[in-house]
């Protein structure tokens, strides 16, 4: 099976990538943009999804700074 | 006093850590896929980019086979000194509290920088005095430590040193037991007056007296 895992910032850690992203985008010209946070996105093909939670927590994503999320 | 120094695919200061700890007692290179720790009194995790620093600093260092060893060895009471590079691999390796992210700046800093001893009573601090002010190069791009919980901050930054965006100007953290360290600065550089401090010994004398001495004892 295929699957996405999403990880990103934990809420309340300071994401100077998203601060970043969200200072450029007015420049080009896009306005009404905020709380930009940046991530990673994860593709596995994995037999067993069952497995997916515990390899987010040990591996995948570190759980003391971000948060995790399976689309599958 | 034994010093291991490990030595990952992608770790660069391990040269300097040998040196280092050889200013002080005799030093050896272990390697990452190995099991034996040739019967060391103190393991440094060096500096560099362990396995590339693929997913996250740190994150992949902390499987290798020397690293289970380290653990063992952590929980037993082993000093282990985590520099820059290390110090994420401790903290992902679960042997410290928190984690580190990338510097607020976005950007590499590499620079001379003062830190302050806050706690002179471990094995890695203890040839210093309390408030003592150490001259040591900080060289990284993911130094911001982060913690949720109260932890041992044994070096803080200097009050407008910060580099990083780190919580509480923390620069170096230890355990509760005391046995384990870790911090951004390279102390492993400043131990030649050829590159401007020898602030650094302080670090390595430090773990040298503490050995000696529970030998002693």
């Amino acid at each position: 099976m295929r699957a996405r895992v999403l990880v990103r910032p934990k809420e309340g850690i300071l994401d100077p990538q998203g601060q970043a992203v969200e200072r450029a985008l007015p420049a080009l010209g896009f306005t009404g943009v905020s709380g930009v946070r940046v991530g990673r996105l994860i593709e596995l093909e994995v037999e067993d999804p069952e497995q997916l939670p515990a390899m987010c927590e040990r591996l995948l994503a570190n759980p003391l700074i971000e948060d995790w999320e399976i689309e599958s | 006093m034994k010093f291991g120094v490990v030595r990952f695919p992608g770790s660069c200061d391990d040269i300097d850590a040998l040196h280092a700890a050889a200013r002080v007692g005799e030093a050896v290179l272990l390697w990452h896929a190995d099991r034996d720790l040739q019967d060391v009194d103190a393991v440094i995790i060096p500096g560099g980019f362990s396995y590339g620093d693929y997913l996250r600093v740190g994150a992949i260092a902390r499987f290798a086979p020397v690293m289970e060893e380290v653990a063992e060895f952590a929980r037993a009471g082993g000093l282990v000194l985590g520099i820059c590079n290390g110090f994420q691999v401790l903290c992902e390796a679960g042997l410290l509290p928190g984690a580190l992210l990338p510097n607020t700046s976005l950007r590499f800093v590499f620079r001379q920088i003062q830190v302050e001893v806050l706690d002179a009573e471990t094995p890695f601090t203890c040839a210093c005095t309390p408030g003592a002010r150490l001259s040591i190069p900080v060289k990284h791009t993911t130094g911001r430590y982060h913690s949720s919980k109260p932890v041992r901050v044994l070096l803080r930054y200097a009050p407008g040193e910060n580099p990083n965006g780190s919580q509480d100007d923390i620069a170096g953290v230890c355990n509760d037991a005391g046995n384990v360290f870790g911090l951004m600065p390279h102390p492993e550089h400043a131990v030649d007056v050829l590159t401007g401090s020898i602030d650094g010994l302080r670090i390595f004398e430090s773990m040298r007296a503490y050995v000696g001495d529970r030998v002693v004892v």
